[in-house]
């Protein structure tokens, strides 16, 4: 105990605590707020359900943090958790007047939703199984700045620009559908 | 006798595994750099009372200690001794979270920020992360939902309103804070925050305002508006909202959503002074470099760290004394600065230097210097 301790590649201080210890709380967590997002037995508010989410995407963050891709951890937190979350929320709290907007549900929703739950389970089991045992990280990723731009801007150009063209697209859309309607459409 | 004893004691310094001594220096600079803010925020109060004060004609609050110093002492126990009292109707989990959920990402800032070279072979920076400024802004922007969580949790008219304002705001600026640095980036090549210093200590025409004016105005522009300062305090509007998103706060807690701005206030300075101003170094022998690992070294090591003080609190000031000297923007007014003129601009600076830099690397290709 001591000599890994003492032994260990001490510079990150995730590697202190044995990785898989690390992985199953962050995983944990991140199933756990997973749940709360949908089905919160204490609240049904929305806001509970976004700020739940957060927590998901913040553990998610700290799983690459164990991977060593830092830069992905850093920007799943300014993406999802700092941009995307946060305007979810904002949105939530303003779409109704007296902020007791709660989630309702019929039969016919509940039984569409099991079988569509059912089905994504199936889904990603028959995933799981056919995976082979997971090997632990060897090498740590070359989760660096440059490591990423090299790669965006030679293998994956392609699928980058047109990610790119496609974002251009919905802000097109949205500031077409943002814009109240002038005399010069109607005609 | 006692020698004997002193080198009985080193040996047995020198059989302590070096993953002990690293954890040790670790909580000792925690344990420093979070004292040093918190003294640092508690004087900035001090401070902008009395520069407040000073610009109103006024005198301010000098009646505790020598210029009133003591001041952040009576504040501090005036807000312990006080009751602690919760308005019925909150959503009480959140109005218990949003206090701390704004304190916690001011101080995590703290993490990255080399506040000085090193002192002996410890480098005086908590974590050198090569990811640092990214870092920052992750946690930068984890400081809305403090605000935001504040607001809803009041259940209350005004706080809402100014909790919905400031994360218009702070998602509005900071899409501008980021691009507003990438030409730093690209100067300095990395994006460690050790890296960055070290690129600007090499002459005094490399610190960050000089290579990059418009970056540092831009930056600078953002990180007030990022803390809810004047001229951007929408979200604590007094003639409007009574006072915005802490309306409902009292005691400890609205003193920690107060300390919470100006730690955020100290941290946005320390960001800009390592980006921009050099970061602990001067353009003078021995305060341009790394100091090195002596017993002169030690001493300059502790002079870097008095220099970053020193410009951080040349920015602090700076800081406040806009507060008094600016009068509000209208938020249509904030929002057009935000996305029409200054996103513009820091999008425009980035092609700027990305076609300057590609253009002298191929000068110095085509011409071999």
């Amino acid at each position: 105990m001591w000599e890994t301790l003492t032994n260990y590649n001490w510079e990150n201080i995730f590697s202190l605590l044995p990785g898989a210890l690390v992985f199953y709380v962050l995983a944990g967590l991140a199933i756990l707020f997973g749940i709360l997002v949908v089905a919160n037995p204490f609240s049904r508010s929305p806001i509970n359900s976004g700020l739940s989410l957060l927590a998901t995407v913040l553990s998610l963050a700290g799983m690459s943090v164990l991977l060593h891709a830092y830069f992905l951890a850093a920007v799943q937190v300014i993406v999802y958790a700092g941009a995307v979350l946060i305007l979810f929320i904002f949105v939530l709290m303003l779409s109704r007047k007296e902020m007791k907007m709660v989630f309702t549900s019929t039969r016919i929703r509940y039984a569409v939703g099991t079988v569509i739950a059912l089905a994504l389970a199936c889904l990603l089991l028959s995933i799981v199984f056919q995976m082979p045992a997971a090997a632990p990280v060897k090498e740590a990723v070359d989760g660096t700045v440059p490591a990423i731009g090299r790669l965006l801007v030679t293998e994956y150009l392609v699928p980058f620009e047109a990610i790119s063209v496609l974002l251009l697209a919905a802000i097109v859309g949205v500031v077409h559908l943002s814009k109240p309607n002038t005399k010069g459409e109607s005609k | 006798m006692i020698g004997e004893l002193l080198y009985s004691f080193l040996d047995w310094l020198k059989q302590i595994p070096h993953f002990w001594w690293w954890l040790a220096f670790t909580l000792v600079k925690i344990g420093a750099a979070i004292g040093l803010l918190l003294g640092m925020v508690a004087y900035t109060v001090v401070l902008e009372r009395r520069v407040a004060s000073f610009i109103q004609d006024r005198l301010g609050p000098n009646r505790s200690g020598p210029w009133g110093l003591l001041q952040p002492a009576c504040d501090g126990i005036k807000a312990f001794l006080k009751e602690d009292f919760i308005p019925g109707g909150v959503h009480r989990f959140f109005y218990w979270l949003a206090p701390a959920a704004l304190m916690v990402p001011a101080m995590m800032t703290l993490a990255v920020i080399p506040f000085g070279s090193n002192i002996g072979a410890q480098p005086m920076v908590i974590a050198d992360l090569n990811v640092g400024l990214l870092y920052t802004f992750a946690v930068v922007s984890m400081s809305v939902y403090g605000i935001v969580l504040a607001g809803y949790a009041a259940n209350s008219k005004y706080p809402f309103i100014g909790g919905m304002r400031a994360s218009a705001q702070m998602i509005s600026y900071e899409g501008t804070m980021g691009l507003s640095i990438i030409p730093i980036f690209m100067l300095a090549g990395s994006a460690n925050l050790s890296a960055i210093i070290a690129w600007q200590t090499t002459s005094p025409f490399h610190w960050g305002i000089i290579q990059a004016p418009l970056s540092a105005l831009l930056f600078f522009i953002a990180t007030l508006a990022e803390s809810n300062r004047t001229p951007f305090d929408m979200a604590e509007a007094e003639q409007e909202l009574a006072g915005g998103y802490n309306v409902e706060y009292g005691a400890m807690k609205f003193a920690l959503f107060f300390m919470a701005e100006y730690a955020s206030v100290i941290m946005g300075s320390a960001i800009f002074v390592t980006l921009f101003l050099g970061g602990w170094s001067l353009p003078l022998p021995w305060l341009n470099a790394p100091a090195a690992n002596s017993w002169l070294g030690i001493l300059i090591g502790f002079i870097h760290i008095g220099i970053f003080l020193a410009k951080t609190s040349c920015m602090v000031f700076l800081i406040v004394w806009i507060r008094w000297m600016l009068p509000r923007l209208r938020f249509d007014q904030l929002m057009d600065l935000g996305w029409r003129k200054m996103m513009p601009l820091a999008l425009c600076n980035i092609v700027f230097y990305a076609i300057l830099l590609w253009g002298i690397a191929m000068f110095r290709k085509v011409f071999e210097i």
